[in-house]
């Protein structure tokens, strides 16, 4: 029993950790899947972060806070597509500038606006996301095993854990069941046949990007407005590029990027749990390695020892029309 | 050829249009600067001078410029291979490694002067090894070169934590940093170069590794533009199809620039680690590899641009810690921003401004421009 509750706790966690990996890695999977490589995910989650911290503090609202972090990453995501799209320009050097400049920039307002040595303001519980209790959690909470998972791990986050869950489905749908889905994967794999067809690859890559930029901003008001009461200077540590590797792992598919989110969630959580107590059979985990492991895994993957992940065919690559 | 973009002049491709770029970087910045209620001029005048006021000041400049051209270097022989090696700042964590280890071996029985080739060496090995399993991968699987040196980096930083927090700290000591080098693990200060000249110094981290970096960026343009593996790396970068019909071995030749890549990255940990702290510790990289991109995108790739490029970053890291004592608004991240202006402008957006400085060039001498101009116009 105590074994099980630990279990509850540590996947309750996995859950709450994975939640901005997972919008995150989302975010990439629409820009990606439409032949813009993205490694500004950081950039634009911390961008996000930022600017739901500021609204929330100044009006007083969460969904302000949300408002103002989808339109500084889609923001974000413009000068991207500007740079990528419409001047061919190299994308992974635009990533890069896009994370050097949300880095920079955070801090310096926020360091200016707030004078709090670049946080924001604490929030009081109104202006978060906090957790919402779904019905029947106290009255089922005593059951065994069944109870304590209703109420310990699938009631009790916020708002936008279960629309980020939700989002799943809604991105396989919207990439493999619609037109847009159809062309946005048609434009990553060959633009030419896009746009002989008529269509144009420049404003199908534009939308892609917005919608980057839109999970992008959910996925920075989690970590400002659910997982903590503010903002802290470079509070997304990483996990940009985290997801970056989880949409690898899951070679650009929606339902395993869930999976590929999740498992790097446990691995995050149970470093945490286990940190300090030796394991049986292995001894003592150091837990610098368990950090690294998930960009080791991406790498023996990358490398193709656990299948093969093969991108957008035309990732990476600007659209030159035929001259 | 299929380039969008048509010829211009030398002189304004590789002036011009580089020059017109750091601009709008930098108002843009200034704009962020009026953003947080300060005067951008007054900001401009503050940075320059704090950059090279005083000799003391420039000292600094020249200690931070050494750092960034060796990083500037790396990623500019990659690039010349077409590799996009973002993974500087791990390669120079590793490559302090090195650093480290021959510095605790040797430095309480060998003099300076023959500690110092042994730590070029171990820097340069080990640098060149954490780039080493990124550019096998991708030559040989084919996984992404700019993914791999990512995920390289983060797992420098966890590997480095464990070795100095579990290995290398002394017996008692609190910090996770190595132990203080001996005397034979302490590089010469240059200070007295610039007292020469008449500056004054109190104390300045400016080392002999800056002459180092300065021959580095020498070797690295006899490497690329006259020698015949420079040949191959160049050929490789711009089509590997041709390289691989002129017989070029494209795996070799990608490790190779990896290797010689990561080995200048990993020489970049000899200016802070043996130049100023003496001891190896935690995060002593401190963007270092990052700015490398900006550094080398800005000198477009050519040592000669590069050493001009990683002055002008040390003038902003320099002239930066001294905004931040000025102007209560400002901190030192201020230099992060400009640094992802400079590499948005200068890299991503490198060809923003070239069509109207076609179009002026062609209305002022239909000759300058050329024919195919007309035609880069129309599409």
């Amino acid at each position: 029993m105590d074994f099980f509750h630990s279990l509850i706790l540590v996947l309750d966690s996995t859950v709450r950790l994975s939640i901005p990996l997972l919008l995150a890695a989302l975010a990439g999977l629409y820009s990606e899947r439409s032949g813009v490589f993205d490694i500004g995910l950081e950039g634009k989650m911390l961008a996000g972060a930022f600017a739901a911290g500021a609204a929330a503090a100044v009006t007083g609202s969460a969904w302000a806070g949300l408002g103002a972090a989808m339109l500084i990453s889609i923001f974000l995501a413009l000068v991207h597509g500007f740079a990528s799209i419409t001047h061919r320009g190299n994308q992974i050097v635009s990533g890069v500038a896009i994370n050097f400049i949300a880095a920079g920039s955070t801090i310096i307002l926020g360091q200016a606006w707030f004078r709090q040595g670049g946080r924001t303001p604490s929030l009081p519980g109104e202006a978060r996301f906090s957790s919402i209790d779904l019905p029947f959690a106290e009255a089922v909470r005593d059951v065994p095993i069944l109870g304590e998972v209703y109420s310990e791990l699938i009631s009790g986050h916020s708002l936008l854990t279960y629309a980020a869950f939700l989002l799943v489905p809604f991105t396989w749908w919207v990439l493999f069941r619609t037109r847009f889905g159809l062309r946005l994967r048609a434009v990553g794999e060959n633009p030419a046949a896009v746009d002989t067809a008529g269509i144009s690859v420049s404003w199908l890559r534009y939308r892609a990007v917005i919608c980057t930029g839109v999970l992008t901003g959910m996925a920075g008001t989690y970590l400002s407005l659910a997982q903590n009461a503010g903002f802290v200077k470079d509070m997304t540590a990483g996990r940009g590029f985290i997801a970056l590797a989880a949409l690898i792992f899951a070679k650009w598919r929606p339902v395993p990027v869930m999976f590929a989110c999740l498992l790097f969630g446990f691995l995050d959580a149970f470093a945490i749990r286990i940190q300090g107590t030796p394991l049986p059979l292995i001894g003592q985990v150091p837990v610098q390695f368990m950090q690294a492991l998930p960009y080791i895994l991406t790498v023996v993957l990358l490398a193709g020892f656990i299948g093969k992940a093969v991108p957008p065919r035309a990732g990476g690559v600007p659209y030159v029309k035929e001259r | 050829m299929s380039t969008p973009y048509a010829k211009l002049p030398a002189w304004a491709d590789y002036g011009l249009i580089p020059l017109v770029n750091l601009a709008v970087a930098f108002l843009v910045a200034g704009l962020v600067v009026m953003l947080v209620g300060e005067n951008p001029f007054r900001a401009a005048v503050i940075l320059v001078d704090g950059a090279l006021g005083r000799g003391q000041n420039i000292a600094y400049t020249l200690y931070y410029a050494t750092s960034f051209i060796f990083t500037g270097l790396a990623v500019a022989v990659a690039f010349h291979c077409s590799l996009f090696n973002i993974g500087g700042e791990g390669q120079a964590y590793v490559g302090g490694l090195g650093v480290g280890l021959v510095c605790l071996a040797f430095d309480s029985i060998l003099p300076w002067w023959l500690v110092f080739p042994l730590a070029i060496v171990g820097a340069a090995l080990f640098g060149a090894a954490w780039a080493f399993i990124p550019a096998y991968f991708q030559a040989k699987r084919g996984s992404h070169i700019v993914i791999t040196t990512i995920m390289f980096n983060f797992i420098a930083a966890s590997l480095m934590v464990y070795l100095l927090v579990n290995v290398l700290k002394p017996a008692g000591a609190q910090a996770p940093q190595t132990r203080n080098f001996l005397e034979g693990g302490q590089l010469p200060k240059l200070n007295w170069v610039l007292e020469a000249m008449g500056f004054s110094i109190r104390s300045a981290p400016f080392n002999l590794s800056f002459l180092l970096a300065l021959l580095a960026a020498f070797l690295v343009w006899v490497l690329i533009w006259r020698t015949r593996l420079g040949y191959e790396i160049r050929m490789r970068g711009f089509s590997p199809k041709a390289a691989r019909y002129a017989g070029v071995s494209e795996t070799k030749i990608i490790i190779v620039a990896m290797l010689v890549s990561g080995a200048l990255a990993g020489m970049m940990a000899l200016n802070p680690v043996m130049g100023d702290q003496n001891r190896l510790q935690i995060d002593f990289v401190t963007g270092a590899g990052f700015v490398g991109i900006a550094v080398a995108l800005m000198g477009r790739s050519h040592p000669a641009g590069i050493v001009p490029a990683a002055i002008l970053f040390g003038m902003l890291y320099q002239g930066g810690a001294e905004l931040a004592f000025e102007m209560p608004n400002i901190s030192r991240d201020m230099i992060v921003i400009i640094q992802g202006l400079v590499i948005l402008f200068a890299g991503a957006l490198e060809h923003m401004f070239r069509p109207s400085i076609q179009a002026l060039f062609a209305s002022l001498s239909p000759r300058s421009a050329g024919v195919e101009a007309q035609q880069g116009e129309g599409g």
